[in-house]
Order: structure tokens, then C-alpha cells, then sequence
């Protein structure tokens, strides 16, 4: 095990643990923002920059500092490491810089975007950003492409993570999408006429943390926090089958795989994540298709808790309406505590 | 006339050929090392030399090459970078279009030193014609067993192959070379692990600069005591320095690292002086991603003392009012030259050139570059020129690889040293009109 602290606050984790991890486990404030890095896709992360740290100290062998901010999801901790993040105003100030230049070409296009409510890019220039936009020149414009019948590509939106090229190499069987050209020019495609076809490929949308990739069979049906997300499951051969639906009164507008509070899709028991296959993510969208669990727990930086939760006990009427009164199995517990955002907040 | 030794043959006709080259002492170097030496004791000598890259960084070669690691049973690269792309730099495609058998000879000599079987050559595709004059010479040297297998009896293999990049800047940086070498996208690769532990497919590689490996041939030919005599402190040995701009001679001269800043300038003997009699301005010491100077701070420290071609003499005073030899792209400026439009000129390179893998390079230098062009225009204000010194220390270090820096660090300087000229733009434009533009103003951005 290794010892270190993040903002003074002591945290102890394996060796091999990078400080976004560290600080993950610590929770709160203190953890970085990550827009690139996925915990679930190897080698994801160290593009954005969003999440540099200060390392005031390399290790305990090697007192020195690291001269430059480090890319915390790519930089694994040491014995003695002394971690600044949101105590040292100069990393505040280079984070700021950070979250400016990734706006500078971003559309600003929310209101318009079926991203919004639930972006990661919103979230982070809400608590990093500037007031106001330096940037007085034309922005950088691509037009929006399908790249097939299910899934939307608004380049404009995307702000390069590669988490999608990475889903499509690791979880799917066979990548047709990647980078092409360079610099600020570089974009996402599929090579010349072909469609992500794949039982996987849904996944990239999940994985997108703005409005690059969105499902064309949601799209402009409904604001995010105007859906009531629960959780359900349904016996599928391709896929885990636990998905969370995002209904309006008894209609599924939307599918997708369970995340967690960092915007990640969750674990299945046996370890292995919770990739959900098209089938269940584009075409079971009746009601009856599904076996609902109960509410979802809402990830604690989306706008959905924030504005959502006090209704609590509409989801709760709705999903027992749903249920015919009954739940299955055993009585689903919506005790409110559970799912209080201000809970999540002192994780 | 100051010490030769990568260039002491240049002038000979046919040096390209292995014949002329050996006949004039050629591959004795090699010979004495495989032969005669242990890859440890080649080692020694060239920590000993105290030899530095000499492709920007001035890393010390004999720590690097310590540095590899040598697990059992995995094989060991050397790459050599070839990929001169810095504006304003190009000794290793002259070393290489006229003395092929010098990077080859040091080649042979390096990877044995390494214990590596196979060496790469990873030249930038503007150099196409380049790779075919070493790749004749490669074959020359196949056919007299000087390379291939049980190289002259010795028992030792080496294979070396020559691979064509397709032109881009980003890939003289060592790991997206490797990414590009292995067919990949020239992408930096995030460090660590650095390349002396996983380089090339994953391998043990050391990347050195084409003039770091030539090197290596006087080294061993002279010992590396003696090799550190020359030269300046830390700064051993001799350096390639391509002198370009408004100088009367420019070309590609080997200095004795330590000569004065004004004697490389003005003597007959280098660059001959400013064309047509006017003043120097600025110079750009090492490439255009180094801090550009003023007359006054580039011929002698802030503290007074005459500024020498050295990596700690050009250093000297930071970035305040020092600057880097970096790979030696010596770009000299007469007085009517516009600073704000050479600055332009390069951030437009950076832009074109940034990959485009992390943000601040990718959306900052495009940035930089429009608001260099809108003041260029007549139309920017004083707050832009604050603007531009704040995005580029967002730039600066914020970045997976050094390209944000070679961006960031121009515009600071000229900033720094050249604000009041930026003032002129903005607040009368009149005044500066009589200035020669020699950068054309590229209509769109």
C-alpha cells in the first residue's frame, strides 16, 4: 500500500493506483474533473487536461516537486506524494485555462443539445469556467452526420477524449470509426460510407461525456430532467440485460446502461462492466419489455438530481403505477435518504 | 579555423561513396570499436565524451543510452531521428546527403554498444531524395559486410532499414515517431513509460538525433577524454549549426561549441555579417521554438558578458533574457524585419502542425494565430496583446508532449522583448509601414 495525501487529506491505496483514483476514493471536491479518462477503457485519459494536478512532492524518496501540472488519470501515486489540487489556486487558475480552451471551438449549443442536463463539458465550465468568452473569432463547424440509423454525430460538440475509439477497439468486434486530420481540424469518422453497425456500437454514446454522440432514436423527444430514470432488466443473450430507462408517464423514451456517480457505467457483480447491447438499448422500448427495479440513483454532478429529486415520490407513484401496485419480489425500498443527492454530495 | 570533425571531409568529391569515405579513414572507427572494445568500455567513452543530444533537448547521450533496460530475451532498438522539422534547422539532411557513411558508421557503433540488432532510420518525407542516398549507401555497405550478418568477422549482426514519414512536424517527437514507425498515427504517447523502457513494439529503444550518432564516430576515433576537451564546460564537442536569414553566408557551419555569439555572425569565416550592411535586430538561436533575442541580449548576457555558442551560455538568464541552443536553427533578423509577422509566421506553423490529441495545443495555438493575424490587420487592441501572453502560459506545460511549449514559448518572448513594436500594430499602425514585410499575410486563417 501506498501512502499520500490530496489537498492534506491522508488516502492509502495500492501501488499502481493513479491520484485520480486515490482521489476518487477520498470523493468530494477534491477529485479532479475527467472528461477523457474512463476507468473502464485501458489506456483512456491524459488528453483533456482537465484534470491536472499539482504534485508539491514526488515521493518520499524524491522530495522534489514535479515542475509541471501532472495529468492526474495517468500519473500513478508514489509513498509520500503531496497532491495539491483544489488548495492550490495556481492549479485552479491552470484548470480554468484548461476548461476556456476546450470551449473555445464548443458550439455552446445546449439548448439545442439532447446532451444537455446530463454533460460532463456543461458540468465542468459551470464549476471551472469563466464567466465570459475571450474568443471572438468564428468557431470551428462540421456538419452533423448519422452514422447509422441509431446513432447522431455532432463533431462540432466534440471535444476529441477518444473514449469512443476506445469502446469500439475494446468492446466491440471490429473499430470502423477513428481520427482523421489533425490539430484543430481533426475529427471523428467512419471510414467513407460506412455506419457503426455492431451489437456494441451503442456504447459509444454512453461513453461521450458531451453532445457528440447522441441516440437518434431519443433525439428532441424530451429534455433529460424532464424523464424519470429507473432502474430494469430483462433476460437478454448479447448483454447483461440491466439497463436504466428514462420514461415519460408509461413511455420509454430512452435506454441506457447504468452509470455510476462518475458518469461511468457500472460494474456487474461478477466484475466485468455493464455494456449494453443495441437490441436493448434501441429496440425494447415498451414498458412491458422490461422488469423495473425501481428509481435510479442519480450521478451527484448532473442537473437531473439537482432539479429532479424533490419530486422523489412522483417516481416513486409512477414506478408503483407501473407495477400495477406490486413490485416484484420482494417490496422495492424508495426510502428517500438513500437517494438524496445532498447525500451523495458528502460521499 | 576552428576544429572539424563531422564536417572535416564535406568538401571531398564522392565522400557519399563508401570507397572515397573509407579511403579517407572511414569505418577504422567501427572497426576499432567492434573489435577491439566491449559495449561496456563504448559506453565509458561516450559518458566520458560528455556528448549531449543534439537535437533540441541536449540531454546527456551516454546517461540515455544507461538508461536502457535490458531485460532478457527482448530485443533492443535504435531509432534515429531524422525527422529534422524545426524551422530554420537543416544540418542532419546535410550530414546525410553528403556523408551518408558517417550516420551509418555511428549507427553500427551505437547499436552494438546497445545490443541492438536492428536499427531504424525515420526520416521526414520532404527528405525523399535523402532516403535514397542512404539507402544506396546502406547497400554499399551490406555488399563490403559491413552490415548484415557476422559483421567482419565479429560475430555481430545489424540490420539497418530507412522508413519514409509522411511530413509532419509532430513526429520528430520520439514517441509519436515510434507510433509512426510502428504504422500508427503519429501521436505522442503519454509518459511514463519513457521509450529506454518500452519504445518501439513495446521494446527497450533508444531515439537519438542523426548528429547525436555521428557523433559517436569521432568519439570513438579520438577517445572521449579527448572529445571533451573540446568545447566549453558541459558543452563538449562541436555542433552543426544551419545559419539561415538576412546574414551574408548562410549554410550549415560546425562550431566549436563556446564561440562567440558575434564572431558566428560576423566573421568571414560563418555567416559574414548582415546582408547589405544593416543591423541585426533579433536571432532566433536554436530553431523557432526557442525565445527569440534582441541585438543586445543575444551578443552578450543581461549581466554583460559576451553570450558564446554553448548550452549554458545561451541559457543563461532563463527565459527572461536567455534563450536555448536547441537543435541550432540559427535565424538571424536585420533591422526592417517585423517581429510581429516572423511571430505570426510561426505560430501559424504550430497551429497547422499541432496533432490535435490534447486541448490546450490543439485549441490554443489556433487561437494565438488568429488573434496575430487580426492585429496584423490593423484591427487588434491592446488588451489583445495581454490576451495572447495569458493563452500561451495556458499553453505552456499544460500539454502531453513539447510541441505546446515550442508554441508558447515564441509568442512569450517576442511579447517580452518586442512589446512595444506589437503596441505599434495596434495603437499606430502608421508607424510601422516603412517596416519590410518579408512574411506574405496569409489571406484566410
Amino acid at each position: 500500500m501506498v501512502k499520500l495525501t490530496i489537498d492534506d487529506i491522508p488516502v492509502e491505496v495500492p501501488k499502481g493506483t493513479t491520484i485520480l483514483q486515490a482521489a476518487r476514493l477520498i470523493g468530494g471536491d477534491v477529485t479532479p474533473p475527467a472528461m477523457c479518462y474512463y476507468s473502464k477503457l485501458k489506456t483512456s485519459g491524459g488528453y483533456c487536461r482537465t484534470c491536472i494536478v499539482k504534485v508539491e512532492q514526488g515521493s518520499e524518496k524524491d522530495p522534489r516537486p514535479i515542475p509541471k501540472p501532472v495529468a492526474s488519470c495517468r500519473t500513478e501515486v508514489a509513498e509520500g506524494m503531496v497532491v495539491r489540487n483544489i488548495t492550490s489556486p495556481e492549479n485552479l487558475e491552470a484548470r480554468a485555462g484548461v476548461v476556456e480552451l476546450l470551449l473555445v471551438n464548443h458550439p455552446l449549443d445546449c439548448p439545442v443539445c439532447d446532451q444537455a442536463g446530463e454533460c460532463h463539458l456543461q458540468d465542468l465550465a459551470y464549476e471551472n469556467g469563466k464567466e465570459e468568452t475571450r474568443y471572438e473569432f468564428e468557431r470551428r463547424e462540421f456538419d452533423p452526420i448519422d452514422i447509422g440509423d441509431k446513432i447522431k454525430l455532432h463533431m462540432n460538440r466534440c471535444i476529441m477524449c477518444f473514449r469512443c475509439v476506445k469502446v469500439a477497439d475494446q468492446i466491440t468486434d471490429g473499430r470502423c470509426h477513428g481520427v482523421i486530420n489533425r490539430g484543430d481540424a481533426a475529427e471523428i469518422s467512419t471510414y467513407i460510407e460506412k455506419a457503426i453497425d455492431n451489437d456494441f456500437s451503442g456504447n459509444v454514446i454512453d461513453v461521450c461525456p458531451v453532445g457528440a454522440l447522441t441516440d437518434r432514436t431519443f433525439r428532441f423527444k424530451s429534455r433529460v430532467w424532464y424523464t424519470k430514470p429507473v432502474d430494469a432488466h430483462r433476460n437478454c443473450t448479447k448483454c447483461c440485460g440491466k439497463v436504466r430507462l428514462w420514461n415519460q408517464g408509461e413511455e420509454v423514451l430512452r435506454v441506457t446502461a447504468r452509470k455510476d456517480q462518475w458518469g461511468e457505467v457500472m460494474d456487474n457483480e461478477d466484475g466485468t462492466t455493464a455494456w449494453i447491447c443495441n437490441e436493448c438499448r434501441f429496440d425494447k422500448k415498451h414498458i412491458n419489455d422490461w422488469t423495473i427495479e425501481g428509481p435510479s440513483e442519480i450521478n451527484r454532478h448532473s442537473v437531473i438530481s439537482a432539479n429532479h429529486y424533490d419530486t422523489l415520490r412522483n417516481i416513486k407513484m409512477d414506478t408503483l403505477r407501473m407495477l400495477g401496485g406490486k413490485p416484484h419480489g420482494e417490496k422495492v425500498d424508495l426510502g428517500i435518504g438513500a437517494l438524496d443527492p445532498n447525500n451523495q454530495h458528502k460521499q | 579555423m576552428s576544429r572539424k570533425l563531422l564536417l572535416k571531409n564535406d568538401h571531398i568529391p564522392g565522400i557519399a561513396t563508401l570507397k572515397t569515405y573509407r579511403e579517407n579513414g572511414g569505418y577504422t572507427a567501427m572497426e576499432k570499436a567492434l573489435k577491439t572494445m566491449s559495449p561496456d568500455a563504448l559506453l565509458e567513452e561516450v559518458k566520458t565524451s560528455g556528448l549531449r543530444g543534439r537535437g533540441g533537448a541536449g540531454f546527456p547521450t551516454g546517461m540515455k543510452w544507461s538508461f536502457l533496460a535490458k531485460p532478457e530475451g527482448v530485443p533492443r532498438y535504435l531509432v534515429v531521428n531524422a525527422d529534422e522539422s524545426e524551422p530554420g534547422t537543416f544540418k542532419d539532411r546535410y550530414l546525410m546527403e553528403h556523408i551518408p557513411h558517417l550516420l551509418i558508421e555511428g549507427m553500427i557503433i551505437s547499436s552494438f554498444t546497445l545490443g541492438s540488432n536492428s536499427a531504424y532510420i525515420y526520416i521526414r518525407g520532404e527528405y525523399f531524395y535523402v532516403s535514397r542516398i542512404l539507402e544506396q549507401a546502406i547497400d554499399e555497405a551490406y555488399a563490403a559486410g559491413l552490415l548484415g550478418k557476422n559483421i567482419l568477422g565479429t560475430g555481430y549482426d545489424l540490420d539497418i532499414y530507412v522508413q519514409v514519414g509522411a511530413g509532419a512536424y509532430i513526429c520528430g517527437e520520439e514517441t509519436a515517431l515510434l507510433e509512426s514507425l510502428e504504422g500508427k498515427r503519429g501521436n505522442p504517447r503519454i509518459k511514463p513509460p519513457f521509450p529506454a523502457i518500452a519504445g518501439l513494439y513495446g521494446c527497450p529503444t533508444v531515439v537519438n538525433n542523426v548528429e547525436t550518432i555521428a557523433a559517436v564516430v569521432p568519439i570513438i576515433e579520438m577517445g572521449g577524454a579527448e572529445y571533451a576537451k573540446i568545447g566549453i564546460g558541459r558543452s563538449t564537442g562541436t555542433k552543426l549549426i544551419s545559419a539561415s536569414g538576412h546574414i551574408n553566408k548562410p549554410g550549415v557551419y560546425e562550431i566549436e561549441l563556446g564561440l562567440p555569439v558575434e564572431e558566428f555572425i560576423y566573421s568571414e569565416e560563418y555567416c559574414g555579417g548582415i546582408k547589405g550592411g544593416r543591423k541585426l535586430k533579433a536571432v532566433v538561436a536554436g530553431g523557432s521554438s526557442v525565445p527569440i533575442l534582441p541585438t543586445e541580449l543575444i551578443l552578450k548576457t543581461a549581466a554583460g558578458e559576451p553570450r558564446l555558442m554553448s548550452y549554458e551560455s545561451l541559457g543563461e538568464g532563463g527565459f527572461v533574457s536567455g534563450t536555448m541552443l536547441g537543435s541550432g536553427g540559427f535565424i538571424v533578423m536585420d533591422e526592417d524585419t517585423s517581429i510581429v509577422k516572423n511571430l505570426y509566421t510561426f505560430s501559424r506553423f504550430y497551429h497547422h502542425e499541432s496533432c490535435g490529441q490534447c486541448s490546450p495545443c490543439r485549441e490554443g495555438t489556433g487561437w494565438m494565430e488568429k488573434i496575430l493575424h487580426k492585429i496584423l490587420e490593423g484591427k487588434g487592441t491592446l488588451k489583445d496583446i495581454d490576451l495572447l501572453w495569458d493563452i500561451q502560459s495556458k499553453i505552456e506545460g499544460k500539454t502531453i508532449c513539447p510541441l505546446g511549449e515550442a508554441a508558447a514559448w515564441p509568442v512569450a518572448a517576442a511579447i517580452r522583448h518586442f512589446r512595444p513594436e506589437f503596441e505599434a500594430y495596434v495603437t499606430n499602425p502608421e508607424s510601422i509601414k516603412d517596416v519590410k514585410h518579408y512574411y506574405r499575410l496569409n489571406p484566410t486563417v
